[in-house]
């Protein structure tokens, strides 16, 4: 036994604590003063009193109602549609395309994309500018409540745009340990289809993969702020969106009325997962039956058409949103139904440059310093883990995925009453921390699999050579991961720039970015403002993966097996 | 100063069950040549005299250099050097990055560590090599470099796991004879392991056949072959 224990087996410990403690404090802090307990401001006595204020508020059945609804509607349709669009074009040309297409919108923030696909459905945007006057027969943009029409069907457009990409992402990364071209050709052999040989052989085995990624796109989807501020409806909004409405007013009442709103939005959580794993169930006993019933599907070209429709529907819109976005940013006078302007500009560039410097400055700061202290704590862990050849358990993944699935809103809140009695709140150095809890887990999920998949015969060559642990890492393992770290720096350094509730909370309104400011104009409806703001956010995080993708070759233009490892 | 590789009395188990043992002495100079079944615990044996046994394993003996038993110092501390199935080149260095990192601290100086590795290269028919990507050598030319990787480390004995069972036949004999003749000529005891009678022959020392698992062979030691 050594006398000492080393800091690095330290760092998975002090990796826990900051995922787990602020989520489970600022879960408790959320929580308790919506029993009216709040010392601090006079509450020492539990009464149901925000609860009841909170029941009796007009509308709230109809936004939990709402969140539920589309919460569940938009992970549904995203996973059905990431399903069809595997199962049908998986290991074919096509599929490469769409990949390339897809994937780039995984570096697009929520708001960023939200406004994208605002402006493309809006009743002057660019589908109805496209139609008029030779379909629609008029030259005035129609009178429709699009987006935020009152069903959210434009709120789950939005999410699932987004969440599309994400799952593909977890699909094919857990495609390599199913064994599937094999399964798949002899399933042909057998005479299945395609879509119905990839769903009865494949898709079994790999459910339990990406399933806590699934979680954590329902949970998120079920308490999403942003997405739903931009495309979803306003009376009465999601309760998400409610929420965040009601944590920022001076009124105390308000405030521990917003608390007992925030459990709430816990327990429709726990209820979404509850109904989401039930179906489960239920599509567990369906697939089984079906595939004793041995149905074959041989002639699926009907399914597969519509499983490249769906890749269509993934990426275009979004793409053609930031087109929007962008064509805007630079728009003079633009009138009904001009496809394009009427005259290019730079004013609104220059109008709000003065804004944007220092809003890009505190942006990047922030992401820069989250993904920083995310980069250190992981590789800790995972270094630490090789040296002890243990890898991280099963407990320690549920904990990485605590941050994704409990709603952000319900433990940020709590986190920000906490920050408040510590003196932290509304500092950078609050915000970067609450930033580290989201931009951790992605960072450790990038990395864990590329580190895994380190020769390990090259660590015990070193060792035989007499290099020291830390050499083997500084020299070594370091150097040969520059490509994976990047990649997994640039996958932070998006979800950093895109966070909008815990900057708006734990920055209590004083630490603005870019994304706090394009989503404060959504209300305003500044077009051209909107499309400016909106272009930077999307674009701070693709320069991020640009960079990633182009160091690397560069770095080893000289060195065969490094690019073809990356 | 030479020193002969003991092992004395080990005896590797698996979750309980024993594995493989080994007692022998390996000379100055001399092989140990061990041949058996893939699972018959070979390359767990090196693992073990390297110090870089996995932990599913429990093991018991001790291995010695000339007097020192280095049974619980880590690889690091053992100087015994290593070569795989693989060259294991570290393919984000140059060839003279890969041999400096096996270079010994003890030569100090930037001059004299370039003029080691260069001397080095000499030896192995590679001069000019020294900023060459690895990738870019032929499978010869690599296992080369990786044996004066070893050497460079200034090893006090040397473990051979299949080294040369990855190039084709007429290769194998060449960098074979590359290999065997640098380490006697440093004098250092080796352990090879490898399915090939043929390098058991050029080997000329003592060949030990381990059984199946199940079996626990004890070592034959008087299958000798006179090289």
């Amino acid at each position: 036994m050594k006398p000492f224990v080393s800091p690095l087996s330290l760092v998975p410990r002090i990796t826990m604590a900051l995922l787990a403690f602020p989520v489970l404090a600022g879960l408790a802090g959320t929580v308790i003063p919506g029993l009216g307990w709040m010392p601090a401001l006079g509450g020492t006595r539990f009464d149901l009193a925000p609860w009841a204020a909170l029941v009796s508020t007009p509308g709230i059945w109809r936004s939990a109602g709402l969140s539920l609804a589309t919460g569940l509607g938009a992970t549904a349709i995203s996973l059905g549609a990431v399903i069809l669009i595997v199962a049908s074009w998986h290991g074919t040309r096509a599929f490469r395309l769409i990949r390339h297409t897809i994937s780039p919108i995984l570096s697009v923030p929520h708001a960023a994309a939200a406004f994208g696909l605002a402006f493309l459905i809006a009743p002057s945007g660019w589908i109805m500018r496209a139609l008029s006057p030779w379909v629609t027969g008029s030259d005035r943009p129609p009178d429709w409540l699009l987006p935020g029409d009152p069903w959210g069907l434009s709120l789950v457009a939005g999410l699932v745009a987004k969440e599309i990409p994400f799952l593909l992402l977890m699909t094919l990364a857990a495609l390599p340990q199913a064994d599937a071209d094999r399964s798949l050709r002899v399933a042909a052999m057998l005479g299945y289809g395609r879509v119905s040989a990839w769903t009865k052989c494949v898709l079994p085995r790999i459910y339990g993969q990406i399933r806590l990624p699934v979680y954590a796109v329902l949970a998120y989807s079920l308490a999403n702020v942003e997405t739903a501020i931009i495309l979803g409806p306003s009376t009465p909004p999601t309760l998400a969106v409610q929420l965040t409405t009601w944590m920022r007013d001076p009124d105390l009442a308000v405030w521990l009325m917003a608390s007992a709103g925030a459990t709430l939005q816990v327990l429709i959580v726990f209820l979404g997962l509850g109904i989401w794993t039930t179906g489960e169930r239920l599509a567990r006993r369906v697939g089984y039956a079906w595939i004793l019933h041995g149905g074959r599907l041989p002639n699926d070209a009907v399914l597969r058409a519509a499983g490249g429709l769906l890749a269509l529907f993934a990426s275009v819109p979004v793409l053609l949103g930031i087109a929007g976005l962008a064509t805007w940013s630079f728009a003079g006078f633009w009138a009904f139904p001009e496809i394009l302007p009427d005259r290019f500009t730079l004013q609104n560039w220059q109008r709000a440059a003065p804004g944007l410097f220092s809003l890009s400055a505190t942006t990047l700061t922030i992401a820069f310093l989250s993904v920083a202290l995310a980069l250190v704590l992981v590789l800790g862990c995972l270094e630490n883990g090789t040296r002890r050849r243990q890898r991280a358990g099963r407990w320690a993944l549920l904990l990485l995925y605590l941050p994704l699935i409990v709603p952000q809103i319900a433990f940020l809140f709590g986190l920000q009453i906490l920050g408040l009695r510590i003196g932290l709140d509304g500092s950078l150095f609050a915000v970067v921390l609450a930033h580290l809890i989201f931009v951790l887990p992605y960072i450790y999920l990038s990395l864990a699999d590329p580190w895994a998949s380190l020769d390990p015969r090259l660590g015990v060559a070193a060792a035989t050579l007499g290099a020291s642990e830390n050499r083997i890492f500084w020299r070594l393992r370091l150097p040969m991961m520059l490509a994976p770290i990047l990649t997994a720096a640039a996958v932070g350094f998006a979800v950093s720039i895109a966070l909008y509730l815990p900057t708006l909370l734990i920055g209590a309104g004083r630490v603005p970015t870019l994304t706090t400011e394009a989503v404060a104009l959504a209300a305003g409806g500044d077009r051209r403002l909107i499309g400016v703001y909106g272009l930077l956010q999307a674009a701070l995080p693709f320069i991020g993966f640009a960079l990633a993708l182009l160091l690397p070759p560069l770095v080893w233009r000289n060195r065969r097996r490094m690019r073809i490892a990356a | 100063m030479s020193q002969a590789l003991t092992f004395e009395r080990v005896l590797i188990q698996q979750k309980g069950a024993p594995l493989i043992s080994l007692d022998a002495r390996i000379d100055p100079g001399a092989v140990l040549t061990l041949m058996g079944p893939s699972g018959s615990g070979k390359s767990t044996l090196l693992a073990f005299a390297t110090g870089t046994l996995d932990q599913s394993f429990s093991a018991s003996g001790r291995i010695l250099l000339g007097q020192h038993d280095i049974t619980k110092k880590p690889a690091q501390e053992r100087r015994i050097g290593m070569m795989f199935q693989d060259d294991l080149l570290f393919p984000h260095l140059s060839v003279v990055g890969n041999l400096a990192f096996g270079l010994s601290p003890r030569i100090k100086g930037r001059a004299a560590r370039r003029s080691a590795v260069e001397a080095a290269l000499a030896e192995a028919g590679l001069a000019g090599f020294a900023d060459r990507d690895p990738a870019t050598l032929s499978g010869g030319q690599r296992a080369r470099v990786a044996l004066m990787r070893v050497l460079l480390a200034e090893p006090l004995a040397v473990a051979l796991d299949e080294p040369f069972s990855k190039l084709d036949s007429a290769l194998r004999a060449q960098i074979r004879e590359f290999v065997l003749s640098h380490t006697r000529s440093r004098g250092l005891p080796v352990v090879l392991v490898t399915h090939d009678p043929a390098d058991a022959d050029a080997a000329g020392g003592e060949v030990v056949v381990l059984g199946t698992p199940s079996e626990v062979p004890m070592p034959v030691g008087d299958l000798r072959r006179r090289g």
